[in-house]
């Protein structure tokens, strides 16, 4: 079999495998890419696509914040099927002590320079119409967005390769690691560097990462256009993406440039069928129609499911992976691929050609686990 | 010779036979049922309520099946607001 | 929005020929039995507006489907399976939770429509699909119409609306005339099709009829105003106030994919006895494959009567089942759809309709599902049901597998998707 030599290969076309390869070639690297089935095909093509800043820790604050601001940098030159739009999202506080976190929130976010807005529930109810009345207020965030996943996936993979990068498609990766790729048909390419960007197929193919798999189900509806503006979740949501054992649900909605609404979310463990769960989706969409009561009425024509790569401290994994010198990773994004795909892609790329990062890299690393589990020994 | 039913298209009254599906009344006021992403006006394809093309705005609700909805007396028939 | 739970020994999907056989034969066998149908009368497509006060064969049947043990459920679209022996279906402002001992899935057709330039005119619609709409009240009196594509539908069609008032200006089917003389040939076998056939020669009678011929372009604007159509080496545009274009039928088979039935060539696969893969339940009519009326009929009246524990009923049709074969056969290679149809195509016109998707942006992509992804073709309400077989006759491309919903469903009716809290539904009719 021919074995070709490449500066970098990535394994995984998602979006995140996309950005990595961008970036990649942007520095001159040769890169290919290689997927077992497409462009933007596994969680890519399953989630929400909303960029969003989140505050559950500096790591992941800073993570966040650093991408968002790429992807604004960015969105002259999406094209259009990539759906581009600051929309902003709001958090919704349906009570008192939910209110108390919008303004612990808000503070957080000011100190950080992220400008943001306390809503009353007058202003929500002029903001967001078809939310219930009797919400207590909200955090707005207008300079969050949503954009159109498979397609931005598809738009950075074609920058990559008019930079010279070439793609593999459709043949499963069988085995990684020192500097070799093989796929499923024998092919065998060659690398100084092999970057896992597989998702939730990342533990498949570099035993040992601690990613699992968290399921998670969309709705959308037909078109209704203002039906919703802005993306909005509640404040719970934060309590449904901590839990790291039970299934949950929250309420988060999205107004898509088409006019549908996208309606989210769930999350459930150990859980390796993609069939449409119809327990959770229940629940989901019970959920969704106690913020938004209109959404009883409105049409529902498909139902999804995806795995997000979840790790356990919910950072990504992205730079070198201790057991081998040749790999790396840039996986284990959970809900969070899309808005951190551009910021992975340059911490990886900052690592590779050993420049500093724009924001600290350590909480990042795959070594990081090793470091926790010496310190806990 | 039964009564002939009067329904509301855009506005306009429509006299239609007992039995008469919304999309025909639509049809027979000379109006297309919406207007497609790219703006074009599309009328009833299949006729059995699945190509979606006949989609209308019944009493208030949208994206409604008008070839699989009969016409009641009274009814308020919009298109073009999907 | 209320919901209603109702239990059936024997639940039939689809009133059509297939459903309401299935539906006699196991009430007349002494089972309860549930018909969900999703439009406002039974009848299917075939027998659409068919009264039970008529003479005729679907009067007969119909009469039959006021048996004391059939409860009809019309106007009600089942869009999941939630779990073995339920379905879930909706009307315009009730949520069902249907439960049954056996299911007879007798989903019928639908017809396969392929692209070409100015397809997506208003006036320009299937076949069956003109059809249905003159049914439910259009007038059709004095109006030009061309049919066109292939298909034994388009005969019957033409037929139809030329006893309406229709001036038929033209039909054009795609299939050789070598093809539809074997066919005609293979139809010798069978008493009841040479009579049809005569009884649509004289109804037809001064109707051009050509074959190896295809529309190439509809025009008009705002509307339809006219068809341009092969006719051997050359081209003839025919000015028309309706087009009635369809390319013979595609089976329903998403419920049936839904449980989990076993495909053959796109067809539920069932055995003599119309079972399924799956236990309980049956498949009759089209979805099966392709075969007239007379085929759907005797396929429901085996389903109902096997579902209604008595297969030796079942039994009585096979030698009736067996002769029919041939002409499922035939209709398929018939009406089989010819290469040059591929190019009908340019690069603007639009296949999928619900998202305006044209031909060049989906020629790039080698699956359904990167197609699908990348553009949206076959994402919006009709399930890819209109530009999925087109797209598998234009691209080679496989069909995705299907989800729940397999129509779309208002969102409080979805939720309901896992809940069994809806009240019981009140007395039945029949025992028990």
């Amino acid at each position: 079999m021919s074995a070709a030599a490449y500066d970098v290969i990535i394994v995984g076309a998602g979006i995140v495998g996309a950005a990595c390869a961008d970036e990649c070639a942007r520095h001159g690297m040769r890169v290919r890419v290689v997927d077992q089935e497409m462009v933007g095909g596994g969680a890519t093509a399953a989630g929400m696509g909303h960029i969003v800043v989140m505050d559950d820790s500096e790591a992941q604050f800073a993570l966040t914040r650093y991408s968002q601001r790429l992807w604004q940098e960015l969105r002259s030159e999406l094209p259009d099927d990539v759906e581009y739009e600051q929309c902003g999202t709001i958090w919704v506080a349906a009570d008192d002590e939910e209110m108390d976190e919008v303004r612990r929130k808000q503070l957080y976010y000011s100190l950080r320079e992220v400008p943001v807005e306390v809503l009353t529930a007058t202003d929500l109810e002029c903001l967001e119409p078809n939310l219930r009345c009797a919400m207590a207020g909200g955090l707005l965030v207008p300079e969050d967005g949503v954009l159109y996943p498979p397609c931005a996936a598809r738009f950075l993979m074609e920058r990559a390769r008019s930079r010279g990068a070439s793609l593999d498609l459709g043949v499963p990766v069988a085995e990684i690691g020192k500097g070799r790729v093989r796929l499923a048909n024998g092919t065998e390419f060659s690398a100084g560097t092999i970057v896992n960007a597989a998702g939730a197929w990342s533990p498949a193919l570099t035993p040992g990462i601690d990613v699992k798999k968290r399921k998670g189900h969309l709705v959308i509806t037909d078109r209704y256009p203002g039906f919703v503006r802005h993306q909005l979740v509640e404040l719970g949501y934060l309590k449904s993406a901590h839990s790291s054992t039970t299934d949950s649900v929250a309420f988060n909605v999205q107004p898509r440039r088409t006019g549908q609404v996208l309606i989210g979310s769930s999350r459930q463990y150990g859980v390796e069928s993609k069939d449409v769960d119809h327990a959770i989706v229940s629940r989901m969409l019970e959920r969704a129609q106690e913020y938004m009561p209109a959404l009883a009425h409105t049409s529902a024509i498909r139902v999804w499911t995806g795995f997000r790569a979840a790790t356990p401290d919910k950072l990504p994994l992205i730079g070198a992976w201790p057991q081998d010198s040749t790999l790396y990773l840039a996986t284990g994004h959970e809900g969070l691929g899309i808005t951190t795909s551009l910021a992975s892609a340059r911490l990886l790329v900052d690592q590779l050609t050993g420049r500093r990062s724009a924001i600290p890299s350590e909480p990042y690393l795959p070594s990081r686990a090793a470091s926790m589990e010496h310190a806990h020994a | 010779m039964p009564d002939p039913i009067t329904v509301t298209v855009n506005g306009r009254s429509v006299a239609v036979s007992e039995g008469a599906t919304v999309a025909a009344a639509m049809m027979i006021s000379g109006s297309h049922c919406r207007q497609s992403v790219l703006g074009e006006p599309r009328s009833p394809l299949c006729g059995m309520g699945i190509c979606f093309e006949c989609r209308a705005v019944i009493d208030g609700i949208s994206h409604r099946r008008s070839c699989q909805i009969l016409c009641a007396s009274g009814m308020e028939i919009r298109t073009d607001e999907w | 929005m209320s919901g209603e739970q109702k239990q059936f020994d024997v639940l039939v999907v689809g009133a059509g020929p297939a459903g309401i056989a299935a539906a006699v034969t196991a009430a007349e066998c002494g089972a309860r039995v549930g018909v969900v149908d999703d439009n406002p009368a039974p009848g299917g497509q075939i027998w659409r507006g068919e009264s039970a006060n008529g003479l005729g064969e679907a009067a007969r049947w119909l009469v039959k489907l006021h048996h004391q043990n059939i409860q009809l459920l019309s106007g009600t679209r089942v869009f999941d399976h939630p779990a073995a022996n339920v379905l879930h279906a909706e009307t315009a402002d009730r949520f069902l939770e249907l439960s049954y001992q056996k299911l007879v899935l007798a989903t019928g057709a639908r017809e396969r429509f392929l692209p070409f330039p100015g397809w997506t005119l208003p006036n320009v619609m299937g076949a069956g699909g003109l059809q249905a709409l003159v049914k439910s009240g259009l007038p059709i009196e004095g109006k030009r119409v061309v049919v066109a594509g292939t298909g034994p539908l388009l005969l019957a069609v033409a037929s139809y609306l030329r006893k309406h008032g229709a001036r038929i200006a033209m039909i054009c089917e795609q299939a050789s005339l070598r093809s539809l003389g074997r066919f005609g040939l293979a139809l010798l076998s069978q008493p009841q099709k040479i009579t049809q056939v005569l009884a649509l020669r004289k109804d037809l009678a001064g109707v051009p009829f050509v074959t190896d011929s295809w529309p190439i372009a509809a025009g008009g604007d705002p509307v339809l105003k006219d068809v341009l159509i092969t006719r051997g080496r050359d081209t003839e545009k025919i000015p028309c106030d309706y087009l009635a274009c369809g390319f013979h039928l595609v089976p329903n088979t998403e419920l049936a994919a839904l449980i989990g039935c076993r495909m053959r060539d796109g067809y539920v696969e069932v055995d003599h006895l119309e079972r399924t893969s799956v236990p309980d339940v049956f498949c009759a009519g089209e979805p099966t494959g392709i075969g007239g009326i007379e085929m759907s009929l005797i396929e429901g009246q085996i389903a109902g009567a096997t579902a209604a524990g008595r297969p030796d009923l079942a039994q009585k049709h096979g030698r009736a089942r067996a002769k029919l074969e041939p002409f499922s056969r035939a209709l398929d290679r018939t009406f089989r759809l010819r290469p040059e149809l591929q190019s009908l195509p340019l690069p603007e016109t639009i296949v999928c309709r619900c998202e305006d998707v044209t031909y060049s942006r989906l020629k790039p992509y080698g699956s359904w599902r990167s197609a699908k992804l990348q553009t949206r073709c076959g994402m919006g309400p009709c399930q890819g049901r209109i530009c999925g077989p087109a797209a598998q006759f234009l691209f080679h491309w496989s069909p995705d597998s299907v989800r729940p919903p397999i129509f779309p469903a208002v969102l409080n009716n979805l939720a309901a998707m896992a809940c069994r809290e809806a009240q019981p539904s009140g007395a039945m009719r029949g025992s028990e």
